[in-house]
């Protein structure tokens, strides 16, 4: 760890203008994975902008859906009784993650930037092209039990580790950024993680001079029949193996909109769009839905010792699919 | 029996009012809820300074150069040592006469070549003014490797195997037979063959290893050390430095656990000391989470290949044992796995092989329960498939084997209530309604399974000594310099020394983890509840004999001119066999003579020295566990039942039942504890726990809690604990076998059998993980 200076901010533009201001500057807000990363020498910041003070609050219903603001808690959002209902699979994703202390601390935006559990990446002992770009990615060939098969490239196969994220790019949520000029923009969440490519070292397309404000996810039937599953080593407090969010809209026997979106194995939280059209306009069926959970896994690039993770994520899906219906 | 020694059962039986074995609270619980028991890092003295270990990237190589200009030119740092400027030792365990001398772990002391042997092995440590400094500056130290690939274990292509002669320090050979296994098995009816995986395992205990060096004098040293054993580190230190063992103090008043890692003296206390003696002040080091997987040794990496030879009707006919494993380049250590294999059951002929590769790793080293542990894994899930293919019940197919001498040495057992152990475990669990078929209990997706095991652990040959001060006025210090765990020693021995005394617990003062203290075994290998509990039952007949002389020579006591033989004493009071009514207690007879205390010292053996009558050699000089005329060794059942995702292959433990016989019990709620956290630390071996390794680079890729997994609470279901009491007049003088090591024994293959009666699939690799489960059940 090095020394750094620490700023509290009172506004965005005030959290801004200091970040902008000093090369390497860091948020923080629950600090639950940037103060482990600085721990072990993995980022190194100067200075931290505190933005916890920031008027980021909020977890409300919207004309069109349901709005979480950035600085909402990970615990106060999966206990709140309209995320509860009418858009559970967030709220399951999010009691399933980490640990009561750390979701009383964690933020929602943080959440959405929390970085890979690859070994290689949080040992700086070890080559690794995300943390060290050009040096080279020895999971390919190495320990990659944990790693992602889905969205990798040659120079990284790392894991985007997150629930949350998995189970808000199933219901299309966007993500709406504040710069220093106080413009706001929306992106949907599809769009705001990168695939690795040859750039690891980009995880998302956040500017240096924004801020996440908010959450924002549209109302849908899919959204309030929706389920994520989750599996992994042990019981609780642990990253998941796979996982899968899943919604369904089912009328008169047939699925009018079907949202799936995969965890644990991809490089960004996995949507798979192509497993969703299959399943519109037929009956769900375990026939219908084992299709689809095999479509979400085309293209799949197992390495050594995550080859399970083909089969399991597709049954992972199948069980979320099938615990919806029941 | 030709001891003298009374055995303690005698004055503590049913209805004396004793304390001992009720489920007292903890004496040292306040003290540690509040904050004020203080742990090795945890003392505040005048001119502290911070040690700050800096590790080694890479797991095979030479230091080219080390550059710490940037670092020493940080604020606060006082000083950095690598190999270059380490003051030097009077001797080191770098050659086998230095090793067993200084009585190391590791055949190599870290800092005093520009060799690297394993990723993690410290080449630098930064001493300043407060910890954060120090940490800051450690990651300035610029060291210029020159890399040569490594080899990463016995696995590798490049590992060359070896038959050693001994293993584990020179304490298991390499190479036993009894009879003649081969032939037996070559003609054995069923023949069953099985090889079993074993995963790197770490203690990580929740206090990690710590150091607080102060050099009182130029040639006196306190050290404040976690450790199992405060004699171990001082002969150690002493050694090392040339010193009288006198001259060093070790202190250890509180443990955060450590299951083995704490029981020898590591590379970073003596780092610590020399970096005392460099700065002039006293300096702490505490090894970070990641340090605790390259700092104070694992389970070892290992295959066990198992064949069983028997007949028909499911009687041992061979066992052949082989067991390869990955060693450090310097020492031969091995995990004595063979051990329990020979001994658990009736079976005519046994043959064990270790065969060991040298790879770019620490040495292993004890972890609970070692050599019982993955051992029992492998003979109990192979005694589970004998039952399966015989159609016998697994409970059925022990029995039928049932050992009644040690089938080592045709001893007969001090004592053995396995049988019991079975009976009553089966009866709590309800084993009796189980389908006898595998893969058939089904509850809704899941399907459930039940299986067992047997447990086992040896009284080791130990011995050590205690102190006793009673007071006139009704209190008593006591006092040997044992160690706590954390699991009960201070609790368990204040209830001993209560009852040897004929006072309320509440009146004793117990105090031990301080090598001014008379001298204590280590707290390892189960030794300590026997041991330190019969030194402070002999330091209190010390106590009695002395004030019945006094009496029986006081012309104004009731006992004037009794003869000494002739008195007894109970609850403290001084007393004639034959009329009980003549006595009085000892503060009469203390403050009529103007005493104000009176001291005793006593000498606790156990196990084979202590039925031989025989001196069991200085605490911790070895086993010699055959010496007695009786097999001793305590024995348990563990009973679980599991429910197991087909579809994912999820493992979840809904059932436990563990029934021990183990001597006497000291203290009914610490050792259900001890059970219950034995029997959890072994379900994180069957189901989670391993540590990776990358296989090129031979660095652990998970060195954090975060990603090397231990169960948590929604692990581990409600656990059913109980103990058959025995009374062994033969293994010490309290009949005190003790638990912390037989704990875990036989809980993997319990998980793992039960994962086969509710899959029918065999899975011989832990941990069995939900991948191995679902690859298991593929079609």
């Amino acid at each position: 760890m090095n020394n750094f200076s620490y700023t509290p901010a009172a506004t965005a533009k005030e959290a801004i203008g200091i970040r902008k201001d000093k090369k390497d500057a860091a948020y923080i807000a629950g600090g639950t994975t940037l103060l482990d990363l600085m721990k072990a020498n993995v980022e190194q910041h100067p200075q931290l902008v505190d933005i916890n003070m920031l008027p980021f609050k909020g977890i409300q219903e919207t004309t069109d859906g349901l709005r979480i603001g950035s600085m909402e808690r990970m615990s106060d959002v999966g206990e709140n009784a309209l995320v509860v209902q009418q858009y559970p699979v967030i709220s399951e994703a999010l009691l399933l993650s980490a640990s009561p202390q750390l979701r009383n601390m964690a933020s929602i935006g943080g959440n959405l930037l929390q970085r890979t559990r690859c070994g290689y990446f949080r040992d700086p002992a070890f080559p690794c092209n995300k943390r060290n770009p050009g040096s080279g990615c020895p999971a390919q060939q190495g320990d990659n039990r944990n790693l992602a098969i889905l969205g990798t490239s040659e120079a990284c196969i790392a894991t985007n580790p997150g629930d949350l994220a998995v189970a808000l790019v199933a219901l299309d949520a966007v993500v709406t950024l504040e710069n220093a000029k106080g413009k706001q923009r929306r992106v949907p969440l599809l769009d705001f993680h990168l695939l690795p490519g040859t750039t690891p070292q980009r995880e998302t397309v956040i500017e240096p001079d924004e801020l996440i404000v908010a959450v924002t996810v549209p109302a849908a039937a899919h959204a309030r029949k929706s389920h994520y599953v989750k599996v992994r080593d042990r019981a609780s407090y642990a990253f998941a193996l796979v996982s899968a969010a899943v919604g369904l809209d089912v009328q008169g026997g047939q699925i009018r909109s079907a949202r799936i979106a995969l965890g644990g194995v991809g490089t960004k939280p996995w949507r798979a769009q192509e497993a969703e059209k299959l399943l519109i306009g037929k009956p769900a069926t375990e026939e219908n839905f084992r299709a689809a959970a095999a479509a979400a896994v085309r293209g799949a690039q197992p390495r050594e010792h995550n080859r399970f993770k083909v089969e399991m994520v597709q049954k992972t899906v199948v069980q979320a699919l099938q615990e919806l219906m029941a | 029996m030709d001891t003298t020694e009374p055995a303690f059962f005698e004055t503590n039986g049913p209805g004396t009012g004793g304390v001992v074995g009720l489920p007292l609270d903890r004496v040292d619980g306040f003290a540690k809820v509040t904050g004020q028991a203080k742990y090795s890092a945890e003392y505040k003295l005048p001119g502290l300074t911070y040690g700050v270990l800096r590790t080694s990237e890479i797991a095979r190589g030479k230091i080219q150069s080390i550059d710490t200009t940037a670092a020493a030119k940080e604020p606060g740092v006082i000083a950095i040592l690598t190999h270059l400027n380490l003051p030097k030792l009077a001797k080191t365990p770098n050659d086998a006469e230095g090793k067993k001398a200084i009585g190391a772990p590791m055949g190599f002391l870290p800092l005093t070549s520009d060799q690297i042997h394993y990723a993690g092995q410290p080449v630098a440590l930064v001493v300043a003014d407060t910890y954060d400094r120090a940490v800051h500056a450690a990651t300035l130290v610029r060291v210029q490797y020159a890399t040569e690939k490594p080899i990463v274990s016995f696995l590798d292509p490049k590992a060359q195997l070896f038959d050693p002669l001994k293993v584990q320090d020179g304490k298991t050979p390499g190479h036993t037979k009894r009879g003649n296994a081969q032939e037996a098995f070559a003609a054995a009816p069923v023949q069953l063959t099985a090889t079993y995986e074993h995963a790197i395992n770490h203690h990580n205990p929740m206090e990690p290893g710590a150091t607080t060096a102060v050099w009182e004098a130029a040639d006196r040293l306190t050290v404040y050390e976690s450790t199992q054993g405060v004699t171990r580190t001082q002969k150690a230190l002493s050694t090392m430095l040339g010193l009288p063992t006198e001259q060093v103090r070790v202190i250890t008043k509180y443990l955060g656990g450590g299951f083995g890692c704490k029981g020898s003296s590591w590379p970073h206390t003596i780092l610590t000391v020399q970096a005392a003696k460099a700065v002039g002040r006293p300096v702490r080091l505490s090894l970070t989470r990641p340090q605790m997987f390259t700092g104070m040794g694992h389970r070892e990496d290992q295959h066990q290949t198992l064949k069983l030879g028997a007949t028909k009707d499911g009687k041992l006919t061979a066992l052949i044992h082989e067991k390869t494993s990955t060693t450090s380049p310097w020492d031969n250590y091995a995990e004595p796995n063979s051990r329990i294999i020979n001994l658990l059951y009736a079976c005519p002929t046994f043959e064990s092989t270790y065969q060991l590769a040298r790879a770019n790793v620490m040495t292993s080293t004890f972890t609970r329960a070692p050599g019982e542990a993955p051992g029992s894994f492998a003979i109990e899930c192979s005694m589970d498939d004998l039952a399966y293919q015989l159609g016998i019940d697994p409970l059925q197919i022990r029995l039928l084997n049932y050992a009644d001498k040690d089938p080592t040495n045709g001893k007969p057992w001090s004592s053995k209530s396995l049988k019991q152990c079975y009976a009553r475990g089966a009866e709590l669990f309800g084993w009796s309604k189980r389908n006898p078929k595998a893969g058939m209990t089904r509850q809704g997706r899941y399907l459930i399974g039940w299986g067992m095991a047997t447990a086992s652990y040896p009284v080791h040959n130990n011995q050590g000594t205690a102190r006793v001060r009673l007071y006139a006025d009704g209190h008593a210090v006591v006092q040997t310099g044992a160690t706590d765990l954390g699991t009960g020693t201070y609790t368990v021995m204040t209830q001993v020394a209560a009852d040897s005394l004929g006072i309320a617990p509440d009146k004793v003062r117990f105090e031990l983890g301080d090598t001014q203290l008379p001298t204590a075994p280590n707290s390892g290998g189960s030794v300590a509840a026997g041991t330190v509990s019969s030194s402070i039952y002999m330091a209190a007949q010390d106590v009695w004999q002395k004030l019945t002389k006094l009496a029986v020579q006081d012309s104004k006591s009731p006992l004037y001119r009794a003869k000494a033989a002739d008195v007894v004493v109970e609850k403290g009071r001084l007393m004639l066999k034959t009329d009980k009514t003549k006595g009085e207690d000892f503060m009469a007879l203390m403050k009529r003579a103007e005493m104000a205390d009176i001291e005793g010292m006593g000498n606790g053996k156990y196990g084979a020295g202590y039925e031989t009558g025989r001196a069991a050699g200085p605490a911790d000089s070895g086993h010699q566990d055959d010496k007695g005329g009786h097999s001793m060794h305590s024995f348990g059942a563990h009973f679980c039942e599991v429910r197991v995702d087909p579809e994912v292959g999820t493992v979840r433990v809904t059932r436990w039942v563990s029934v021990h016989a183990a001597g006497r019990i000291l203290n009914a709620k610490t050792a259900r504890s001890q059970i219950i956290g034995g029997s959890i630390f072994g379900i994180g071996a069957a189901l989670m726990e391993e540590t990776f390794r990358d296989p090129n680079l031979a660095r652990y890729t998970n060195a954090s809690l975060g990603e090397y997994h231990i169960p948590v609470n929604a692990d581990i279901p409600d656990m059913t604990v109980e103990f058959i009491e025995e009374h062994d007049p033969y293994i010490n003088a309290m009949g005190v076998k003790g638990i912390g090591e037989i704990s875990m024994v036989g809980v993997s293959a319990a998980v793992a059998n039960a994962i086969f009666h509710a899959t029918g699939k065999r899975i011989r690799s832990l941990p069995i993980t939900p991948d191995k489960v679902m690859n298991s059940l593929a079609v």
